[in-house]
């Protein structure tokens, strides 16, 4: 496993405490989990998305990440609609391993209130919580 | 004790290595007041004799195939069970193994079981197959629990009443405590499950039939499938008579979403009605919610084929609370011996012995015909049919209980008070034309 | 590796049935058609379904190959933690292959069956007195069946209080299955830690401990091998609150004849016949999970009920406050004959002889290797003993690792990184039926092991050697599933 120096933290997204991050683009919030969390799951077989259309509130589950023997649920920082999930990942889960920001995203959804991200933590105040 | 193997010296010599005096000091570390005071108030042992002697007395008690003949059916079915079969399942190195685990040690049951679940999939026209569940009553609870989670927001299955009555049962058990309303689908003159009641409906989560049903009757999978699919539940069929579909249109091919089954037809002796076989198999699209083991094929590390236990983020000793259904433990010995039994009989011969239940059944019910009985209900059975039995049966059946070591149908009035002097039998291939001349001679 | 079972030996390869069928080939006899064929409307016929066409010898042969790639009990120790492989005797195969147990029907009428249902009813009153409970069922398929059916008569109980709860207590070296049957009947986990000396404290049940908690779940010895010392108190914790007691019987070897859990305030407990009454597990099952009750409890039970009337036996099929019906029958008939046949060959005294040699063999190995592994909580065991990888972590071996390479020394490995309260445990339970040479063999295989790490960590690395594969692609398997050939 990484050392928290070796990780992969981009400056411009924001991170939840359960190891997700979330970009905003307009009102549309990309959503995934960071580099962090797929490292401490190993190598990911699995991911349950919800279907586009569904409605969600800020923390509840909207899927899970699998590796072998574990499951680990994941939680959208933002309330609001999925409108697109990565359906590239049903066949290559692994793009989460390899590219969590870019090919291993897993939502995306239209947000009602932006102002909801404000509580998350940037890279440095996410490191600072992971040194503990 | 023969299972036993410690010496007095080894004890001896293990006690000085623990550091304990006794065998009593083992147990210091529970409380005193926690520890029992007397002896277990038990039998003294037997020897090796004695209990074959005690246990042959008391089977002798029971009326069994082959000595008896039993004509009925009714989710316990007798059929032979070739020579090989006990013999290769009982072999030490399936039998006494522990859950394949390890499976670089483990090929053997593991590969067993990847053609157990390739064999019953073929079989029934579904997809996937689990490594088997309990029994036939249980894969169907658990059944209704996926539609239930498939449909978070409704509460409600539809069951239909020829669903034999103790997996009725079992599933209002499992549901209970969800509150879960189970709405009854009555019968048909014609002996087939009655859709009406849904068609005001359309907050049903999973509709559920059994084929051949509890009067063995067929029913109509594919129109059963359309009401499901106006209603937008889930089709979800079930059978205790697993040789049925050595004949009939498999449950697959009707579109059918998921399919509980009894497997102890193939291979497994009836054993006063367990261990048998719970079967749960279902198209692609639910492989991800049946619960329970599945065997999946992959590669070692030199590039040789071999099997593992997978998918198992789905059971409860990983995702514990969160898991959908608690089975650890399954039937994993009957799925192999029905594997056995199913590559032994093959295409050919599966077909032929369904078909020759069949036939041995329409005999049966023709000649219960010419001896006064009738037949309520018109559609087509497989090997059980119900016939209404004939003033002073009941008197008759009772004396060839007692005499001839025949026991003449069950009685249906205890499931279905309505169905005064009606009667399920079965006919297996393990009748023979005399066997059911005699027995219908003697009740005539 | 000298003076071990592990060789290598010749292995036959086997190819899939599908790949072997002839057309033409049948493996059975087919019975004489001496009556009339008789055909289904072809609207309800399908086609006959592509099965393999093999001859009888075709099928023995392919499956005693694979038989041959499996490691049994009958061909090694297998010191499985909480799984209790103990030695499975033959005469028991013998007594539940008896016609008139294997042949019998049951839905034939109850005077048809009586040897089976007294069979039943002295199973039953056997297994309520090891526990010193009231009433047993035997109709649950497996232990987590019984579990579902103690927690459904929990449930049904707090219903008849006309007060439902919401949460049960459960340790966090709890089975898996412990979780997952309470939250079928609807309940919350609510998660409790061991103390520090790996068993349960009064004071951490009595924190969570309130009105809306239904029960406990607790498995005593637990899961580390440890009896809860605490039990008595924490069960009176529970009882005060109106809350009940469930035991988890996964460990119940370590105390036959020694304690009655009925006595020290469990409510309900389960069985596993296949672990402690010597049932073989036939590779996954099936299992048999027989709960015991106490008189709170017994009305819920589910039916049908075995009633002794005089010298006859009958069902009762239906009591006003049962939980229903847990599976089709009454229960793994065949399994129960096994596990009464086990008892009667042992008898009270012999029982807990069993125990007490469980607990010495447990507590020679945990001994005998103290110096070569660590223990994480380092006091007398019960049936099993709980060691982990911690010295080893210096060389970067596993768990894993080491269970692997005990393959090549031909044993089955123990139970790995279960209890999760361990990091990188190492579970082992000798059971009473393995002999001092073996496990003094073991033993020897397990130094030899530690000695490995150290000197040759690559040979763990790359275990087992022996056997016919070596580790597969999990990720493989999970990421593209192939489920059938």
């Amino acid at each position: 496993m990484k050392e928290i120096s070796e990780l992969n933290l981009p400056e411009d997204i924001k991170y939840s405490k359960d190891h997700e991050w979330a970009k905003a683009e307009d009102d549309i919030v990309t959503i995934g989990i960071n580099d962090y969390a797929q490292d401490q799951l190993g190598e990911i077989v699995f991911i349950e998305v919800p279907e586009v259309g569904d409605t969600l509130e800020k923390g509840d589950e909207f899927g899970t990440v699998e590796s072998v023997k574990a499951v680990s649920e994941v939680y959208t920082p933002v309330s609001g609609e999925v409108v697109e999930v990565n359906e590239s990942l049903e066949d290559a889960p692994e793009n989460v391993n390899n590219s969590p920001y870019e090919d291993g995203w897993i939502i995306k959804i239209k947000a009602g209130d932006l102002s909801e991200l404000d509580n998350l933590l940037d890279k440095t105040a996410y490191l600072k919580m992971l040194e503990g | 004790m023969r299972y036993l193997p410690h010496t007095e010296q080894d004890i001896q010599e293990m006690l000085k290595k623990t550091g304990h005096t006794s065998l009593d000091d083992l147990f210091k570390t529970i409380p005193a007041q926690c520890q029992l005071k007397k002896e277990l108030d038990l039998p003294e042992a037997l020897t090796e004799w004695e209990l074959d002697s005690h246990m042959e007395e008391l089977a002798s008690l029971n009326a069994a195939f082959p000595k008896q003949k039993i004509f009925i059916g009714a989710g316990s079915y007798p059929h032979y069970i070739p020579s090989l079969i006990p013999y290769i399942a009982g072999r030490s190195e399936f039998a006494t193994a522990y859950t394949p685990y390890q499976p670089e040690i483990s090929q053997g049951t593991l590969q067993g079981i990847y053609e157990f679940q390739t064999m019953i999939t073929e079989l029934l026209g579904t997809d996937v197959a689990t490594a088997s569940h309990y029994d036939c009553g249980t894969a169907l609870a658990e059944a209704l629990l996926i539609a239930l989670k498939k449909k978070k927001k409704l509460n409600k299955i539809a069951l239909s009443s020829l669903i034999h009555p103790h997996h009725r049962q079992i599933i209002k058990t499992y549901l209970d405590p969800r509150g879960c309303e189970i709405v009854d689908l009555p019968f048909k003159d014609d002996g087939t499950t009655d859709f009406s009641p849904l068609d005001a409906m359309d907050d049903i989560a999973g509709i559920a039939i059994q084929s051949p049903n509890f009067f063995g009757c067929i029913e109509n999978l594919e129109q059963a499938k359309a009401i499901a699919d106006s209603k937008k539940a889930l089709f979800i069929t079930s059978f205790t008579e697993c040789l049925a579909y050595g004949l009939l249109k498999s449950p697959g091919k009707c579109g059918v979403d998921l399919v509980a089954g009894e497997g102890q037809s193939l291979g497994i002796p009836q054993s006063f009605g367990g261990p048998g076989l719970g079967i749960l198999t279902s198209s692609k699209k639910y492989i991800r919610d049946l619960p329970g083991r599945y065997v999946g094929r992959t590669k070692d590390k030199n590039g040789e084929t071999g099997f593992v236990l997978t998918l198992s983020t789905r059971e409860q000793h990983i995702r514990r609370e969160k898991a959908g259904s608690n089975i650890c433990s399954n039937n994993g010995l009957n799925a192999l011996t029905a594997g056995i039994y199913l590559a032994a009989a093959g295409k050919n011969g599966i077909r032929a012995l369904a078909q020759l239940n069949h036939d041995k059944a329409v005999f049966l019910e023709k000649e219960l015909h010419k001896a006064g009985f009738t037949t309520p209900f018109s559609q087509p059975f497989f090997n059980e049919f119900v016939v209404k039995a004939p003033k002073g049966f009941k008197e008759k059946r009772d004396a060839v209980k007692k005499n001839k070591g025949m026991v003449p149908g069950l009685a249906l009035e205890k499931y279905y008070p309505l169905l005064k002097d009606h009667y399920l039998f079965c006919a297996t291939e393990v009748f023979s034309k005399k066997d059911m001349e005699t027995m219908v001679r003697e009740v005539k | 590796m000298e003076n071990t079972s592990g060789i290598s030996g010749l292995i036959l390869k086997e190819d899939f049935l599908w790949n072997k069928s002839r057309k033409g080939r049948c493996g059975i006899s087919i019975p004489k058609q001496d009556v009339k064929q008789s055909l289904l409307d072809p609207e309800l016929t399908g086609d006959a379904p592509e099965l393999p066409e093999l001859s009888e010898f075709d099928v023995v042969r392919h499956y005693t190959r694979l038989s041959q790639w499996n490691f049994g009990l009958d061909s090694g120790m297998y010191p499985l933690g909480s799984c209790t492989m103990k030695y499975n005797p033959k005469t028991n195969e013998v007594q539940a292959a008896r016609p008139g147990f294997a042949g019998a029907h049951p839905l034939a009428d109850e005077e048809l069956c009586q040897g089976a249902l007294e069979m039943m009813y002295n199973l039953e009153q056997f297994l309520a007195e090891l526990t010193g409970l009231e009433a047993v069922t035997l109709q649950p398929a497996a232990g987590a069946h019984g579990e579902l059916t103690g927690m459904l008569a929990i449930h049904a109980y707090h219903e008849k209080q006309g007060h439902q709860r919401s949460k049960i207590i459960i340790p966090d070296s709890a089975h898996g299955t412990n979780p997952a049957s309470a939250t079928l009947c609807g309940y919350k986990s609510v998660n409790i830690l061991s103390g520090k000396d790996g068993i349960l404290t009064p004071e951490s049940v009595a924190e969570v401990m309130d009105e809306e908690v239904a029960g406990i779940m607790i498995t005593n010895p637990n899961t580390l091998g440890l009896f809860e010392e605490n039990i008595k108190e924490i069960a009176d914790i529970v009882h005060d609150k109106g809350g009940l007691v469930y035991g988890d019987g996964a460990n119940l070897n370590a105390i036959m004849g020694i304690v009655k859990p009925g006595e020290i305030g469990i409510d309900v407990l389960h069985f596993n016949l296949h672990k402690t009454f010597s049932t073989p597990h036939g590779g996954g099952g099936p299992g048999s999970g027989p709960i015991a009750v106490n008189k709170k409890l017994e009305p819920f039970l589910p039916v049908p009920r075995i009633a002794k009337n005089g010298s006859t036996y009958a069902l009762i099929q239906d009591t006003p406050d049962t939980i229903g019906r847990m599976l089709t029958f009454y229960g793994h008939f065949g399994v129960l004959v096994k596990a009464y046949s086990y008892i009667l060959s042992l008898g009270g005294k012999y029982l807990k002889k069993t125990s007490q040699l469980a607990v010495l063999n447990a507590n020679y190995i945990k001994e005998s290797l103290r110096d070569d592994f660590f223990l994480p909580y380092d006091r007398p065991c019960m049936h099993e003993c709980v060691f982990t990888d911690k010295n080893q972590e210096k060389n970067n071996i596993t768990t894993l690792d080491i269970s692997k390479r005990i393959i090549d020394y031909g044993f089955h490995p123990p139970t790995i990184y279960f209890p999760l309260v361990v990091h990188g445990s190492i579970m082992i339970e000798p059971t009473e039926t393995e002999s001092k040479e073996t496990i003094d063999e073991f033993i020897a295989a397990l130094k030899q092991i530690a000695k490995e790490a150290e000197n040759n960590p690559e040979i763990l690395k790359s275990a087992p050697h022996l056997s016919k594969v070596s580790r597969l692609d999990e990720v493989a398997a999970a990421r593209k599933p192939m489920l059938r050939g």
